[in-house]
């Protein structure tokens, strides 16, 4: 055991919080879609993964600024969310989990071959008119990338809560949520706000890609930041955006601690692994999560 | 019509329940047997044979996945971990006992139930989505502990070699023994599955399947019977895992990645779920898919891509083509390819004569 020091918890404890905000973006487009439509999103992180390369290979290729390729990625991927839905999600309303869960499996799979083939497969940059230079804060150093990505998720975060919260819109979609059918018969368009729901997450994916593209570069090992969104949301809850900040954040910290805690012992690799067992510990402990809300069953 | 009767024409019981309902159902079997027991690993190559061999392996894999997902209704993402289960403990036991294949292949196959077993306790609590992605972490979990514990894992690489079985002191050299080999197991998984959802434990899983808590009231024990389908549906996953190990030659963890979890699963939705000869169907399409493509493109894509191209083109399009073949299936044909090929023999059941 390494002697305890303060300052090295202090480091793993910071980027765990900047990192956890990172990934509770991410979990955001999947709770968004789980809340308004029922539908598990196994695609999160191909979609992460297409919306960075949209943003890179538009800077790349057409040399275009980098607010004018975020644009075009969040613009690609509304569209893609809005087809996605009338093409693949909505004849499968009303049909078993595992066919909605396949068929975002699938997704991935098509999502993943489409931008290799488009964009080939070398790791491209997003380049941010920002600097490189790391900001520090005490003993802490943070590169700009990750306060930018920090803030970014603390705004659509707060966003989307009022949004559900208050606005008209998301009182529909909650109501959506809640009951299909009593929706319908309240005059809401059911449709309308399932396509509605796949295209905000199609827009908060894009945030997502351009921020984590910027940080890791964009190739199709991006996608695997989908992984970590299973930990955050089963934490969190499925259906609740406070659940995605709180499970993001606990899952940052936890594998950041556990890389430098544990990984001098096992070799490596806990980073991965930390937030896996967290989950089953939840699923067997509390499978509606921290927030979320537990669901009766009748036959 | 010859092989089918054009309606439903039994007037007891013993006529219902007999295996094959017409004399030509008994030769067709024969025929089938004859051919693929006989005739093709005495004329097709050893390319051909291998490829087959491959599909014979993933019969097993697929039947029992079906058994779970498509029989009982519980969806596991964490096949390909299981099998990897399987593999390693098949390697381990011809490494260090020099156990042969009628230990190694029981062995892998109580092991991989045993974990698989585990891994199902929480499907009591929890179902659907949370099954899965729990499932998942157990896929993640097992392959981080085979590649970190050098005592399963043999070390370096994580990779253990394995000898070809021997049957009768004969060691099992070319793809074509080989062949006859897996010939037994395919053969003995698909009676064996066909027997298994016929009896009690089998209807037991539908109707877990079909409504949990109504089959709980009625006195079957939920979590029993979720365990079983856990559990035999793990020990068809070992057995895969030993076959394939014996096939490559080495046990390796690459082999059984999630990707690995995913093409079963592929199998049994693009094949059709609840069904054996959707199983050993879609086994067949999702082992050929890319080798197919592989084909078709290096004899024919070069006329309009270079070579440079084709080398990125071909995994990219196996992909688009596997994830867009899953969603086609799913969205248009849900019973797949089961449900065709029944579609198919109505059809022909009264033609010509078809009013």
């Amino acid at each position: 055991m390494p002697e305890f020091e303060w300052q090295f918890t202090l480091v793993l404890l910071t980027n765990g919080v900047m990192i956890g905000l990172m990934y509770a973006l991410i979990a955001l487009g999947f709770v968004l879609i789980y809340k308004a439509t029922d539908a598990i999103n196994f695609a999160q992180g191909e979609f992460v993964m297409f919306a960075g390369f949209i943003a890179a290979g538009a800077a790349d290729l057409a040399g275009a600024p980098f607010w004018v390729s975020a644009l075009l990625s969040v613009a690609g991927m509304v569209l893609l969310g809005f087809g996605l839905e009338r093409v693949v999600l909505r004849p499968l309303i009303g049909r078993p989990v595992i066919a909605v869960v396949m068929a975002t499996i699938g997704l991935a799979a098509v999502l993943r071959g489409t931008a290799t083939l488009a964009f080939g497969a070398g790791t491209r940059a997003i380049v941010m008119p920002i600097g490189d230079e790391p900001i520090e804060l005490g003993a802490v150093m943070l590169p700009p990338v990750q306060l930018i990505g920090a803030f970014v998720s603390i705004a659509f975060l707060a966003g989307f809560s009022w949004f559900f919260l208050k606005s008209r819109i998301g009182i529909a979609m909650r109501a959506v949520a809640d009951s299909q059918q009593v929706a319908l018969a309240m005059g809401i368009d059911v449709r309308r706000y399932f396509a509605l729901a796949w295209a905000m997450a199609g827009v908060v994916s894009a945030l997502g890609g351009v921020i984590w593209g910027a940080m890791l570069g964009v190739d199709n090992q991006l996608a695997l930041v989908g992984l970590k969104v299973f930990p955050v949301v089963i934490l969190g809850g499925l259906d609740s955006i406070l659940g995605a900040v709180v499970g993001g954040l606990v899952v940052g910290i936890v594998e950041n601690l556990a890389a430098g805690y544990l990984d001098p012992y096992v070799g490596g690799g806990t980073k991965d692994f930390a937030p896996y067992v967290l989950m089953i510990a939840a699923l067997m402990i509390r499978p509606e999560g921290i927030f979320g809300r537990r669901r009766i069953e009748r036959v | 019509m010859l092989h089918r009767e054009s309606g439903i024409f039994k007037t007891s019981y013993p006529a219902d329940m007999a295996l094959y309902p017409l004399p030509i159902a008994k030769w067709a079997v024969a025929a089938f047997a004859g051919l693929f027991i006989v005739i093709v690993p005495l004329t097709l190559g050893e390319y051909y044979v291998s490829i087959l061999d491959l599909i014979l392996i993933a019969i097993v894999g697929a039947l029992g996945l079906n058994i779970l997902v498509g029989y009982t209704g519980q969806i596991s993402i964490g096949h390909g971990a299981f099998m990897s289960v399987g593999a390693y403990t098949a390697a381990n036991l011809v490494v260090h006992l020099g156990a042969p294949f009628w230990v190694t292949i029981p062995a892998g196959g109580l092991m991989a139930a045993l974990i698989g077993a585990l891994v199902g306790i929480p499907s009591l609590r929890i179902k659907g989505i949370y099954l899965a992605i729990a499932t998942l972490a157990a896929q993640l979990i097992i392959e981080w502990t085979i590649n970190h514990v050098p005592a399963i894992s043999g070390g370096v690489q994580a990779s253990i070699q394995v000898p070809r079985p021997s049957l009768f002191g004969v060691q099992l050299k070319t793809q074509t023994q080989l062949y006859l080999f897996l010939m037994a197991f395919a053969v003995l998984a698909i009676v064996g599955t066909s027997n298994l959802v016929r009896s009690r434990i089998g209807r037991a899983f539908i109707a877990v399947r079909d409504q949990d808590i109504a089959a709980e009231i009625i006195g079957i024990s939920t979590f029993r019977y979720k365990l079983w389908a856990f559990a035999i549906s793990s020990f068809y996953a070992g057995v895969t895992g030993v076959l394939y190990t014996y096939y490559l030659g080495i046990a390796n963890y690459e082999q059984f990645q999630i990707t690995v979890s995913i093409d079963y699963l592929a199998m049994i939705i693009i094949g059709g779920l609840g069904s054996i000869l959707g199983s050993i169907l879609g086994a067949a399409f999702v082992t050929l898919l890319p080798i197919v493509t592989r084909w078709f493109l290096e004899s024919f894509g070069g006329l309009i891509f270079s070579q440079a191209d084709l080398a990125n083109i071909i995994p990219n399009l196996r992909l688009i083509l596997f994830g867009g073949l899953i969603i086609f299936f799913l969205v248009v044909e849900p019973e797949g390819l089961n449900r065709l090929w029944r579609n198919v023999r109505n059809y022909f059941r009264v033609w010509p004569f078809s009013y």
